[in-house]
């Protein structure tokens, strides 16, 4: 049966919350710090991927053709698929912490529940699509012992083969090969941080079946909901940039 | 309420911070901001001395002009370790670490940090990045200098590059996790009738410190991960064999180690201040313009990273703009030395030893910020770079500059730290010591590198060798200089004479507890009504004397 | 200061335009755009979509004022990064470099 409102609550009029902090005057105060602490370290967040971005855009700016090439190569149902999971994991984030703050705690546990799922899935179909990489040999480099990069190229007139890749005019191998590298770096990364989000989610989790947290506490599920929004965020713009950015030059 | 200027708490307690809690556990798990400062104190120091070795090695090479004490691969190993250890591992964290951490809750009147178990984790994140560097040295070292240019870091060397860089990654979380820690507590936890214009201007430079760990340290830390993983993978998007550019590292790396040297600077500010203005008993001469020169500094310092690159395939373009913009980000350095000339002049001062470092620091700090506009002008950059007269630019800055203000603040605030009071006269003696050994070091490098010195080269044509000699005497000077605070700073601690809770009768929020403070730093939370730097007149100051005001209930 | 609640209605309604955003970014990546269109047409709805998970999963919308500043701030030092670099590479071609 869902407690509503958690027993605990009366008492903080006395002597203060039992998860106030000695050092802070009261709930709001600690709250305040704990939201604005997690924005600035989404702050470093921003920058850490930022250099990544930079080097993604000086050299497809550079070598256009050779990324549109690579990125036809991605399967963009897997792409827009785990978007829509993504997504759709924001959302039950987001409900996870209405539910929070309104002490309604069995659907708190299946939002988080659905949210963590939600990124386990999408883990899973990234692993997928990095097996179908390994398999075409598009690695980068020496990476893996014994599967260095070595892609084969579609030829004309041989029959299409989605295993091989097709390059556009003025594309070479050495340049499709950096975009593999900033792809492996860009959603390596990203995935790690997905990793990590899950395993916050965990605990999360279970402190919520513990029933840790109450409409008057809650900060610690607000605040990893902000950090699963910007690692949703930084997938936004990934999409994009590294699933679509030739789509419209496969068939010319 | 009139400011008071010697304040003894009513009832002195016989317990403070360090006896609160015996025992090897209550340090090492502690949450207390004064002994994570500590902490830091005591790991700080032990790398400042493997970086003094590396140190020590360089100079004993450059006595004579052949190669003769180090083969070259050992020296290129030596001058990277000194750097990358005294850079990352001293400069950075030494002032925010230590005396920021101690003292940023206690001038805000706050009884701790926003977050006390981050700031212990950031202590264990830089002891593990230490580990981890130390085991890179001891396995074999690194020998691509401190900047880790590519393409010798990527594919040409065989040093343990990915080991270092995994150290000094580690070591950015600390550094980040700091700065978000002062940042929150700033905002949040001021104490009642503290706004920001009342605050000291070390809170300020901090501020400002921690905003460029912030948005810089992210940088490096990504361009590791990326110098990394193209080393492994043995491609990559630095590598010409992909199309990529080297440079491009070269701007993702300066990026951030261009603003890492205002993280190194601003602390030092910051002490200054306090130490101009309190040991010449008058507030700081247009503080305002002091505090915002510091946000100043903070944002400027991120937009002139291109002069590192101005001898590089970098656009000419590129660098008339960043050369622009690095003769911009001396003004407000240059609005600090003019403001704490102007609150010298017809002061009353006293040539206490923290006062003589920060006397020290205004001259070299100016010495080191005008060497630097020679460097930021295009055309003599080129006749400049990669000489010692770089060497010698950033020298005077960071130790005339960043560890003047070190030590000046650990002298100033080594009675509230530890309740003890060092020797006066042996302060400033070695005060005295420092500044000539530290000139004759660094000095002669300015004209060896101007008549064409190249740096991190173990042996030279002959025609420097009275430079090198005079350095390399300055150097031993220094080095024994600075072991003599060493000495007496652990003398004191036990043989020292106490200290009472405002040895030096000052104003600041944290003179107004017990020496050394109680755990939860004031007994009552101080309602502030007085604005920075508030002294009595000297007429009332003799008044006072000893007065032992009632500690009102607020 | 009390916290905001957002009712239910606006996450839903904030979830379905983010849905629309990715399927109207797929449709608009196959269609030939004239010049570099089809880059501009997808960061814009990149962009959009993540405004609104800014503004509204993460409560932006109903935060203090220096939320609002780190947030501009982080985009503003981004912008910093990008555009010194790009001084750099998008000029490198203008003077022929003869000596």
């Amino acid at each position: 049966m869902a407690d509503v409102m958690n027993s605990h609550a009366t008492t903080s009029e006395v002597h203060g919350h039992r998860a106030l902090q000695h050092h802070f005057e009261n709930m709001e105060q600690q709250r305040e710090a704990g939201t604005l602490g997690m924005w600035v370290f989404l702050v470093t967040e921003i920058m850490f991927f930022g250099g990544m971005f930079l080097a993604y855009t000086l050299y497809r700016s550079k070598y256009p053709a050779a990324f549109a090439s690579a990125s036809n190569h991605l399967d963009i149902t897997l792409g827009a698929v785990n978007t829509g999971v993504l997504i759709l994991s924001s959302f039950t984030m987001a409900m996870a912490v209405y539910f929070t703050q309104m002490g309604k705690r069995r659907p708190q546990i299946l939002c988080l529940i659905a949210t963590l799922v939600l990124g386990l899935t999408f883990l899973g179909v990234k692993a997928k699509e990095y097996h179908d990489k390994y398999e075409d040999r598009l690695i980068p480099g020496y990476l893996i012992p014994g599967a260095h990069f070595d892609p084969k190229v579609q030829e004309e007139g041989q029959p299409p083969d989605h295993h091989k890749l097709h390059l556009l005019p003025g594309a070479t191998k050495p340049q499709v090969e950096m975009f593999y590298w900033i792809y492996f770096a860009m959603t390596g990364m990203h995935a790690l941080h997905m990793i990590i989000g899950a395993g916050l989610l965990t605990f999360l989790l279970i402190f919520s079946i513990k029933g840790r947290f109450d409409p008057e506490y809650h900060s610690p599920v607000e605040v990893i909901g902000l950090y699963w929004h910007f690692v949703d965020i930084v997938w936004i713009f990934l999409f994009p940039l590294l699933y679509l950015l030739g789509r419209h030059l496969e068939h010319g | 309420m009139r400011p008071i200027e010697y304040y003894e708490p009513p009832v002195p307690s016989k317990v403070n911070y360090i006896n609160a809690q015996y025992g090897l556990k209550s340090w090492l798990l502690t949450k207390d901001h004064k002994r994570i400062a500590l902490l830091y104190l005591g790991s700080i120091t032990f790398f400042f001395f493997i970086g003094g070795l590396y140190a020590l090695m360089i100079r004993l090479e450059l006595l004579t002009p052949q190669g003769d004490f180090l083969q070259s691969a050992t020296y290129n190993k030596v001058f990277t370790q000194h750097g990358i250890i005294m850079i990352f591992f001293f400069l950075i964290p030494s002032i925010p670490a230590t005396l920021g951490n101690f003292l940023v809750p206690m001038m805000i009147g706050a009884k701790d940090l926003a977050f006390p178990r981050i700031n212990l984790l950031s202590w264990y994140i830089y002891l593990l990045g230490g580990v981890v560097t130390i085991y890179a040295l001891l396995a074999g070292g690194v020998d691509t200098g401190w900047t880790f240019y590519t393409p010798f870091s990527t594919t040409f060397s065989n040093s343990y590059v990915v080991a270092t860089g995994l150290g000094i990654f580690i070591n950015g979380f600390s550094s980040i996790l700091t700065g978000l820690n002062f940042i929150v507590t700033i905002h949040t936890m001021r104490a009642p009738g503290m706004t920001w214009f009342r605050l000291p201007l070390f809170i300020w430079s901090h501020y400002a410190t921690s905003l460029i760990m912030i948005l810089g340290t992210p940088v490096i830390a990504i361009t590791i991960l990326l110098l990394a993983f193209e080393r492994v993978s043995r491609v990559g998007i630095f590598d010409p064999k992909l199309g990529g550019d080297p440079i491009l590292f070269q701007h993702l790396f300066w990026f951030y180690s261009h603003p890492a040297v205002y993280i190194m600077i601003l602390p030092s500010m910051g002490v200054i201040s306090e130490l101009i203005a309190n040991f010449s008993r008058k507030n700081i001469f247009g503080y305002s313009f002091v505090a915002f020169s510091s946000l100043a500094i903070a944002v400027f310092g991120f937009l002139v990273w291109g002069h590192h690159l101005f001898v590089t395939s970098q656009s000419v373009y590129a660098g008339m703009i960043f050369s622009f913009l690095s003769f911009a980000v001396a003004i407000p350095s240059a609005i600090k030395v003019f403001n704490w000339t102007a609150t010298l002049y017809k002061s009353s001062i006293s040539y206490d030893t923290p006062m003589l470092y920060a006397l020290g620091f205004i001259g070299l700090f100016t010495i080191g910020g005008m060497t630097g506009l020679f460097l930021a002008s295009l055309a003599v950059d080129v006749h400049l770079s990669d000489t010692y007269f770089v060497v010698a630019h950033f020298h005077y800055i960071m130790v005339g500059g960043a560890l003047m203000g070190y030590l000046g603040g650990l002298h100033y605030w080594w009675p509230k730290i530890t309740g003890r009071m060092y020797p006066e006269g042996w302060g400033r003696f070695s005060a005295l010591v420092i500044f000539v050994g530290f000139n004759l070091t660094f000095l002669p490098q300015f004209v060896a590198g101007y008549l064409g010195m190249p740096r991190r080269y173990h042996a030279y044509p002959p025609e420097f060798q009275v430079f090198n000699v005079l350095s390399t005497a300055g150097a031993s000077i220094l080095g024994f200089g600075m072991l003599i605070p060493a000495i007496y700073f652990v003398w004191s601690m036990r043989y020292g004479r106490h200290a009472e809770a405002n040895p030096w009768h000052l104003p600041g929020l944290e003179w107004r507890t017990q020496s050394p403070p109680p755990t939860e730093n004031f007994e009552v939370t101080p309602i502030v009504t007085w604005e920075a730097y508030e002294f009595a007149p000297p007429e009332e100051t003799e008044v006072i004397g000893k007065f032992k005001p009632e500690l009102e209930q607020i | 200061m009390s916290e905001h609640i957002v009712p239910v209605r606006i996450y839903v309604t904030i979830f379905l335009v983010l849905l629309v955003g990715t399927a109207l970014t797929v449709l608009a990546a196959f269609y030939d755009f004239p010049g570099r269109f089809n880059t501009i047409i997808a960061m814009t709805i990149a962009t959009t979509k993540a405004t609104f998970v800014v503004l509204y999963f993460m409560h932006v919308r109903y935060s203090i004022r220096l939320v609002w500043v780190i947030v501009a701030s982080a985009l503003f030092w981004m912008a910093i990064l990008f555009a010194l670099t790009f001084s750099d590479y998008w000029t490198r071609g203008w003077i022929p470099t003869g000596y």
